[in-house]
């Protein structure tokens, strides 16, 4: 790990800066903000040190530095509570900065629902390693033995007595200076008072009215504002523009470099106006297969490698058998689908740049900057603002990318705002997934041989980052390859079964540029193998939740499965049972099960749906949900991922998936690509599982795995008619109602 | 450049614009710098640029600034701070109805003309009277408490 050293200068460039937030979430601009960051003289990122971490001022209050960032997620209360648990001081005495590339260790990208479980968890050990420090010091200076000290509201303290010296005067404003111990001693679970509390999120107040800063918001002086002018179709090369276009718009200017075009001004609607009439001439291409076509596509290959993920037993019975079940299950290509379009401002200069950005990787996408710019990595400075949610990588590193190249042309600031049809179009996208399983029961029902073969686009092993838009319209040198995420995780049941095989062919190239998406992969893996688990339940006549339960050895799954059962409930009966095929709306409950990536968080989903045989049309009426994440740093947070899970997953299996032509996307605004809206809303019923003393495992993303395979199974239950391929819409709908 | 005239938050304010058709998004965000209101599409589909004229809740990317002329804006900012938040503001602040915030501008001005012309509406009125307001992260079982919460007068 390489060890820079902080400087203020790098800091101070730009005037205007944000550096932190304060408690209050109101961002700490200029030189309130470069005082505080500056508090640490000499601080070092080496992730061996605890002042890569931690520092703490004068006034005894605590900076953290964290790599991982709030994403709308909460993490900003979560690592302080994290953090002011051990060193015993309230929340509000500890200023977070989160994602600053000169200030902030590289604990990698917030993705996976890795902020609290890898993040968090580390700083809570240099929180832990840094109070033996504390203990050790106060010794000397109070002339007790450790044993006897206790850290408490700031101060170092003697059990049973009043000698105590505050932490500002043990290491205010000068370093730690102590490696990291994974062996030091946490606080036991037991006595926790600020970890598992629903303290409120501090950015909230300042959001709701109107006063935070995200990345769209931010200005420095003589910023330009820009827009990029796509071509109209992916991979189309620029032959001309035509400038006099736009001369009746006043003070704009075209950069173009190769095939990337934009236009700036002094004034946003002078260049919004300017990118959408300016005369522009593309060459022709039709280099994509059309979102019609991927599910043939998927198996027609080419394909990087087989490789073989689980081979339990022998599964070898299942080809030639006529007693097997088969079923195949699609999940369409998908837009991260951000409410605001991204954005990214960036001041480049001779030797050094500094950009703004939303991204989850600010360290990541360091390089690929400094790559475009030829400068040396360190020269180039991220600082992480808040965006629109995310959920994977969106446009902000491209949109960064835009703001890097037009800002080296002109010398200036430059804000980059994508614009809708930018977004949708633009965005890297989720893959699209197949998967075909087959599978026999045994002479009691129960699971004998599973086989799921999956058709799912490659992962580049070792890939720098996504290829970014900008610099490949420019013509220039990117990293080759794609970037998905764990995709091929939670293809094999999660019950008792003695043969089984999980297989994946790896597609070269996935049909639009990808990147990852909530939950890579699990949604759709989860959705095809509990649906099938549903398919065989029903063929052996057994209700579905004892079918599953039957089979589940381990407790926390039986747990969840049951009190979601619960939360709904679930009157036991087998699927042919509930069929009231007479009915115009037929209503049904389904229920589905993770261990998510099966080795973190256990969930349950049980649903009820209500299906309009004549149009239709899928209504979801209520969601149960039994969550558990080991140890909760704050409930409240948890509780709003879930939803969030839950309510973006409905979203993305009922309405969502991006349509495109041999040329472009089409699907490029709110109609067509269509969201959940707030009348499509069910009622939520959620249980938290508290596990104090269980490892945290996060909640960002696993509760989003059930809900595709709970839905289906719903309307299974409610009409007997199967959906395999998402988005359910009104015509798939009608299709299996008819073939049911 | 053309100069108009509106009120905003209460304050008489001269807005200078080259082209009358320039949205009031533009006016608000960057010649006054009340970045509350959010650009989310620029096509009135989505909601977030969502402030009040004249008391009714309007798409600020679909109105003109020179729609906008003589009328009274009121933003997020207007609405009420971080010390002394409106009511509906405070209620959304007690239930946590945000998760990244960018869509929830347009919410709240949205709940603010509905509690307006209905002061005690029912969960379902909620949902319909947001149905143009899109959320992607998934706030929305909190946004109709929170909503529900300030209708009861229990958000201050
Ligand atoms: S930005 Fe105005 S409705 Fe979307
Ligand atoms: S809270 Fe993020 S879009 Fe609504």
């Amino acid at each position: 790990m390489e060890t820079r050293l902080y400087t203020r200068r790098a800091v101070l460039k730009g005037g205007a800066l944000v550096v932190g937030f304060s408690f209050a979430g109101l961002p700490l601009a200029s030189a309130q903000g470069v005082a505080q960051a500056g508090a640490a003289p000499g601080r070092t990122l080496d992730q061996r040190q605890v002042d890569a971490f931690l520092a703490v001022r004068r006034n005894g209050s605590v900076i953290v530095y964290s790599g991982k960032v709030d994403l709308g997620t909460g993490h900003r209360i979560a690592m302080r509570q994290m953090v002011a648990e051990e060193l015993a001081i309230p929340v509000t005495r500890i200023e977070l900065i989160e994602g600053d590339t000169a200030l902030t260790p590289d604990q990698g990208s917030t993705a996976g629902s890795s902020g609290v479980t890898r993040g968090g968890v580390q700083l809570r050990q240099a929180a832990a390693t840094a109070r033996e420090a504390l203990i050790a010091r106060a010794s000397t200076h109070l002339g007790r033995p450790a044993a006897e000290l206790e850290l408490a509201d700031g101060y170092v303290r003697a059990t049973g007595g009043s000698a105590r010296i505050s932490l500002g005067e043990l290491v205010g404003d000068s370093a730690f200076d102590v490696p990291m111990n994974p062996k030091a001693r946490l606080k036991d679970p037991g006595t926790y008072t600020v970890v598992g509390q629903p303290l409120p999120r501090p950015d909230i107040p300042a959001k709701l009215t109107g006063r935070y800063v995200y990345v769209h918001d931010f200005k420095l002086p003589g910023m330009m504002h820009a827009r990029v002018v796509r071509p109209p179709a992916v991979a189309a090369q620029l032959l001309d523009y035509d400038a006099g276009s736009i001369a009746q718009i006043p003070g704009t200017q075209v950069v173009r470099i190769k095939d990337f075009l934009a236009i700036v001004s002094d004034d946003e609607w002078a260049a919004v106006r300017a990118a959408r009439e300016l005369k522009t001439r593309w060459s022709e291409a039709a280099t994509l297969i059309g979102h019609t076509a991927v599910r043939a596509w998927a198996r027609s290959g080419p394909f990087t490698n087989n490789e073989v993920l689980v081979n339990k037993g022998t599964t070898a019975a299942l080809a030639g058998s006529a007693h097997a079940l088969r079923a195949a299950y699609y999940w369409p290509v998908q837009s991260h689908a951000s409410i605001g379009p991204s954005c990214a401002v960036a001041d480049v200069q001779a030797d050094h740049a500094t950009i703004w950005s939303a991204s989850q990787g600010t360290h990541r996408y360091q390089s690929a900057y400094a790559q475009m710019l030829g400068l040396p990595r360190e020269k180039v400075h991220l600082i992480y603002l808040d965006g629109a949610g995310c959920y994977g990588m969106n446009g902000h590193d491209d949109a960064a990318a835009d703001a890097v190249l037009l800002s080296r042309a002109l010398k200036r600031p430059v804000r980059v705002q994508w614009t809708r049809e930018d977004e949708l179009g633009w965005d890297p996208k989720g893959p699209p997934q197949l998967l075909e399983i087959s599978a026999t029961l045994d002479a009691a029902g129960h699971i004998d041989a599973w086989e799921t073969e999956m058709w799912l686009p490659t992962a580049t092993a070792n890939l720098a980052h996504v290829p970014l838009l900008a610099p490949q319209a420019a013509g220039m040198p990117q990293p080759v390859g794609e970037s998905t995420g764990l995709i091929a995780q939670n293809g094999d049941p999660p019950y008792r079964a003695p043969n089984v095989k999980v297989h994946v062919h790896w597609i070269a190239q996935a049909p639009l540029r990808p990147s990852n998406i909530r939950a890579p992969g699990k949604v759709a893996n989860c959705f095809a193998v509990e649906s099938f688990v549903d398919e065989l339940a029903a063929h052996a006549g057994v209700d579905p939740l004892e079918f599953r339960l039957r089979d589940l050895a381990d407790p926390r799954g039986v747990e969840v499965l049951k009190k979601a059962a619960a939360l709904i409930g679930w009157q036991p009966r087998s699927a042919s049972e509930s069929r009231r095929a007479t009915q115009p709306v037929a209503t049904g409950r389904g229920l589905a099960y993770v261990h998510y990536k099966n080795n973190e968080n256990y969930v349950a989903i049980a649903m009820e749906v209500a299906v309009e045989r004549s149009s239709g049309k899928i209504s979801v009426k209520r969601v149960a949900c039994a969550h558990d994440c080991g140890l909760m740093i704050n409930p409240d947070n948890v509780r709003a991922q879930v939803e969030g899970c839950i309510l973006q997953t409905i979203s993305r299996t009922l309405y969502e998936e991006t349509e495109f032509d041999r040329s472009r996307v089409t699907s490029v605004d709110w109609s067509s690509y269509r969201l959940l809206r707030f009348p499509d809303v069910p009622q939520l019923d959620i249980a938290l599982i508290d596990r104090r003393h269980e490892p945290p495992l996060g909640a960002g993303e696993a509760a989003t795995a059930p809900v595709a395979a709970a839905l289906a199974n719903a309307v299974f239950d409610a009409t007997g008619a199967r959906l395999r391929e998402a988005p359910f819409t009104h015509e798939r709908v009608r299709a299996a109602l008819a073939q049911a | 450049m053309a100069s108009y005239r509106l009120i905003v938050n209460g304050e008489p304010r001269s807005i200078e614009a080259w082209d009358p058709a320039q949205p009031l998004l533009y006016a608000l965000r960057n010649a006054l710098g009340l970045h509350g209101v959010k650009f989310g599409c620029g096509l009135g589909q989505c909601g977030a640029c969502t402030v009040l004229i004249d008391g009714a809740p309007a798409r600020s990317c679909t109105t003109t600034i020179a729609q906008a002329a003589g009328k009274s804006v009121t933003t997020l900012e207007g609405l009420g701070s971080p010390e002394r938040p409106h009511p509906v503001q405070a209620a959304f602040i007690a239930e946590q109805a945000a998760q990244c915030g960018y869509c929830t501008n347009g919410i709240v001005m949205t709940a603010v003309g509905l509690l307006a012309r209905t002061p005690h509406p029912t969960a379902e009125q909620v949902k319909t009277a947001l149905a143009g307001n899109l959320c992607r992260c998934g706030s929305h079982d909190r946004v109709v408490r929170a909503v529900l919460r300030a209708a009861a007068g229990a958000g201050s």
